[in-house]
C-alpha cells in the first residue's frame, strides 16, 4: 500500500535530487574543511543559519543582499535561455549605478516619481548597453560571449573608476570617491519601518516574475527554447536568431543596470567604489543554481543573500575570515555543476519508479517531453 | 628631453613586456595544452590566485622561494585535477565549471591566504643581464627572472612536443577528433584530465611569479584577470606554443603600459590605461573570429567553438 505513494513522492523528487546531492556534499565538504583546519566547524553550521534567517534583523540583511542577487542573476540566466553564457554583470551593474548617479546632475530638477523613471530608465540603457554589446559581438563577429562579456565587465570597472576618481568625482568627498551625493528626494526608502529593506527586493521580485512569464508563456520564451536548444534548428524555422539572443542579453543586462540603480538610489546615496561588491560574480552562481528558471531564482537569491549576510556573524563569534563564504559559494557551485551529471539518469530512474513502484498499466505512455538525451 | 623621456618609456614598456608577460606566458601555455585536448578551464584564474598564496606561504614557511613555486605548480595540478576529473563526467559544462573553480580557488586563496598578507617571503632571484651598462634604469630593466628563460625554454619544448612526440599527437587526436582516438584504443578522458592537470600546474607557477616577482607580495588584489586573458591568448596565438610567447610578451607590453606612463610623470587616466591589456584581447578577438568559420588551428573538439 505504502509503495505507489512512496514511488510518487520520487518522481517528484527527482528533479530536484541533484541539488540535494549538492547542498548535502558541500555541506560535509564545509564541515571537513574547516575541521582539517581545527576550526569550530560544528558552530559555523548553526551559526550559518542564525546569521541568515535567525532574527528579523538577519532576515532584512539578507533580503537586502537578495534585492540585486535576483537582478544580477537574470543578467545570466535570460541569456542563458539562447544558450550563452554570460558573465559580465559586474560591469552592467557599476555602469548602470554610475547612470543613474549621473541622471539628476544632467537633467533639470524633476519631481520624484518622474526623476527616478528617468533614473531606472538610464540605469537599464546602460547595462543593456554593455551586455546587448556582447551579444552582439558573439552573434555578429563570432566572439566567444564569456569571455567577451568578462572582458567588457573588467573595461566598464575601468571606465567606472576613471570616472567616479576623476571627471565625475565630488571635490568633497575626499577620502571615499564618489560622485555628487543624491538628493534625499531622489533616494529610495525601505518598505515599512517595521520591514527594513528597500523597494529593490519588490522589483528583483517582479523583474524575475516578468521574465519566468516571458521565458514560460510568451512565443518569444517559446522561440527561444529552440534557440537555446540547437543551433541549426531555429534557422531552418526562419527565426529572427540574432534579434533573440540580442533582446535576451539587452534584457539581462538591463536588469543588472537596475540592480547598481537601486544600490545607489537606496544604499548608498552616490555612485562610489562600494558598488564593486561581487553582486554580478554571485548573481552567476545563483542563476546556475536555479537552473536559469525565473522563479527559483527568488528562492535562490535569498538562499545565497543569506550565505553572505551570515559572513559578519561567522566572522564576529568564530573569527573565521570574510573569505568563508566565497569559499562556501565556490564549494556549492563545484557541487551544484557536478551533480548536474545525475540528471542524465533520472529520466531513467522515473521511468523505473513508474513501472516498479507505482504500477500504473500505462505508465510508460505517460512520458511527455520529459524523456531524457542520454 | 622629450627624447629622454620617450627612451625612458620604451625601456619600461621592453622591461614590463618581459617582466608583466612572464605570468601571461605561463598561464597561456597551460590552457594551450588544454585547449589542445579539447577542452577550456577558465578557471586558470582562480588557480592562478591560489598558486600566487601558495607560493608565497610555503617560501615564507620554508625559506627557499623555489620550493614555493614548486607548491604553487602542486596546487595549480590539484584544481586541474578536479577540473579534468569532474568534466570528465557527463554532462558536466567545462566552461561553467571553470566559472565555479575561480570563485573556488579565489575563496580558497584568500581562506588560507590571510596570515601571509604581512610578513615577507624570500623572492626568486633574476639575472642581470644590463651589467654592460652604466645607466641604473637599463640594468633594472634588463634585471629578467629566471621563470622567463624557463617559460621561453617550456614553449619552445612544447612547440616541439606536440608535433613530434607520440604524446602530443594523441593529445592532439584527442583534441580533434574524440571518436577515432577512441577508436585507435586510446582513452580521452584520461588524457584530458592530464593536460588538464599539467594545464593547471602552470598556472599555478605563473600564480607564483606573480606573488614571489613581479609585484611581489601576496594580497587579495594580485591577480588582475590574467588567467582569463590567458583563455583569449590562446585564440590569438591560434593554438601554438611559439606564438604564446609573442602573444604573451605583447599582453605585457600592453599591461606595461600604464606604469610606463606613470614613470615618465603621467598621471591622468590611470585607470583607463591599466585596461588597455582587455581593450587589446577584445579588439585581437573581433579581428581573428568570424560567425561562420571556425579559425584555422583550432582543436576540433573545443566547446568554444561549437
Amino acid at each position: 500500500m505504502l509503495k505507489p505513494w512512496l514511488g510518487r513522492a520520487g518522481v517528484l523528487l527527482l528533479p530536484a535530487l541533484p541539488t540535494l546531492c549538492a547542498l548535502v556534499t558541500t555541506a560535509v565538504l564545509f564541515i571537513a574543511f574547516l575541521l582539517i583546519q581545527g576550526r569550530p566547524a560544528w558552530q559555523a553550521g548553526p551559526l550559518v543559519f542564525e546569521g541568515a534567517f535567525g532574527s528579523l534583523f538577519a532576515w532584512e540583511n539578507t533580503l537586502m543582499r537578495a534585492a540585486p542577487l535576483m537582478l544580477t542573476a537574470l543578467c545570466v540566466a535570460l541569456p542563458a535561455r539562447a544558450g550563452l553564457i554570460i558573465i559580465g554583470g559586474e560591469g552592467a551593474l557599476v555602469l548602470g549605478g554610475l547612470a543613474a548617479a549621473v541622471t539628476p546632475l544632467w537633467l533639470p530638477a524633476l519631481p520624484a516619481w518622474p526623476m527616478l523613471i528617468a533614473m531606472g530608465v538610464a540605469s537599464m540603457l546602460a547595462g543593456g548597453l554593455w551586455i546587448g554589446l556582447s551579444g552582439w559581438l558573439r552573434q555578429k563577429r563570432g566572439v566567444n560571449e564569456t569571455i567577451g562579456s568578462l572582458l567588457l565587465s573588467y573595461i566598464g570597472l575601468a571606465i567606472f573608476r576613471h570616472l567616479v576618481e576623476g571627471p565625475l568625482r565630488d571635490p568633497n568627498s575626499l577620502n571615499k570617491p564618489s560622485t555628487p551625493p543624491l538628493d534625499s528626494s531622489y533616494q529610495i526608502g525601505v518598505i515599512s519601518d517595521s520591514f527594513y529593506v528597500h523597494w529593490g527586493l519588490v522589483a528583483g521580485i517582479v523583474a524575475c516574475v516578468l521574465a519566468w512569464v516571458l521565458v514560460r508563456y510568451s512565443v518569444i520564451g517559446f522561440a527561444l527554447r529552440v534557440v537555446g536548444g540547437n543551433p541549426r534548428t531555429p534557422r531552418m524555422l526562419g527565426l529572427p536568431v540574432d534579434r533573440l539572443v540580442l533582446l535576451t542579453c539587452v534584457l539581462g543586462g538591463g536588469a543588472a543596470g537596475l540592480a547598481g540603480m537601486f544600490e545607489v538610489s537606496a544604499v548608498q546615496g552616490s555612485a562610489n567604489t562600494a558598488l564593486i561588491s561581487g553582486y554580478g560574480t554571485a548573481g552567476i552562481l545563483v542563476a546556475f543554481a536555479a537552473r536559469h528558471n525565473p522563479l527559483a531564482i527568488i528562492a535562490c537569491a535569498i538562499l545565497l543573500g543569506g550565505l553572505e549576510a551570515s559572513g559578519g556573524l561567522l566572522q564576529r563569534r568564530l573569527g573565521l575570515p570574510d573569505a568563508t563564504t566565497l569559499i562556501l559559494q565556490g564549494m556549492l557551485f563545484i557541487n551544484l555543476l557536478a551533480w548536474e551529471t545525475l540528471t542524465r539518469r533520472t529520466g531513467d530512474w522515473r521511468l523505473w519508479l513508474r513501472g516498479h513502484w507505482i504500477a500504473a498499466p500505462r505508465a510508460g505512455l505517460e512520458e511527455k517531453g520529459e524523456t531524457s538525451h542520454g | 628631453m622629450v627624447e629622454s623621456d620617450l627612451s625612458i618609456f620604451l625601456l619600461a614598456l621592453l622591461a614590463g613586456a618581459i617582466r608583466v608577460g612572464t605570468p601571461f606566458l605561463f598561464v597561456s601555455l597551460g590552457e594551450c595544452l588544454t585547449e589542445k585536448g579539447g577542452r577550456i578551464n577558465l578557471g586558470l584564474e582562480g588557480i592562478l590566485v591560489t598558486g600566487a598564496m601558495t607560493g608565497y606561504a610555503v617560501s615564507y614557511l620554508s625559506g627557499s622561494p623555489w620550493l614555493g613555486v614548486l607548491a604553487a605548480g602542486g596546487a595549480g595540478l590539484c584544481l586541474g585535477l578536479v577540473h579534468g576529473v569532474i568534466c570528465s563526467l557527463p554532462r558536466v559544462n567545462d566552461i561553467a565549471f571553470g566559472i565555479a573553480l575561480i570563485l573556488f580557488g579565489t575563496g580558497l586563496a584568500f581562506f588560507l591566504g590571510k596570515d601571509f598578507i604581512q610578513p615577507s617571503a624570500p623572492m626568486l632571484p633574476s639575472i642581470p643581464l644590463g651589467g654592460w651598462s652604466d645607466d641604473t634604469r637599463v640594468r633594472s630593466a634588463l634585471n629578467v627572472n629566471v621563470l622567463f628563460f624557463i617559460g621561453v625554454a617550456l614553449a619552445l619544448v612544447l612547440h616541439w612536443g606536440l608535433r613530434g612526440t607520440r604524446w602530443g599527437l594523441v593529445l592532439r587526436l584527442v583534441g580533434d577528433h574524440e571518436d577515432s582516438a577512441q577508436a585507435l584504443g586510446y582513452r580521452p578522458a584520461g588524457v584530458r584530465i592530464v593536460a588538464t592537470g599539467v594545464g593547471g600546474f602552470l598556472a599555478g607557477v605563473g600564480g607564483a611569479y606573480l606573488s614571489l616577482y613581479y609585484p611581489g607580495s601576496w594580497n587579495e588584489g594580485l591577480s588582475s584577470g590574467q588567467g582569463l586573458m590567458a583563455v583569449a591568448l590562446v585564440i590569438f596565438a591560434r593554438w601554438q606554443p611559439i606564438n604564446c610567447l609573442w602573444a604573451a610578451l605583447l599582453f605585457g607590453a600592453a599591461g606595461a603600459v600604464g606604469p610606463a606612463l606613470q614613470a615618465i610623470g603621467i598621471g591622468w587616466g590611470y585607470y583607463l590605461f591599466n585596461a588597455i591589456p582587455y581593450v587589446l584581447t577584445l579588439a585581437v578577438m573581433v579581428i581573428t573570429c568570424r560567425p561562420d568559420r571556425t579559425l584555422s588551428g583550432a582543436p576540433g573538439e573545443l566547446s568554444l567553438n561549437r
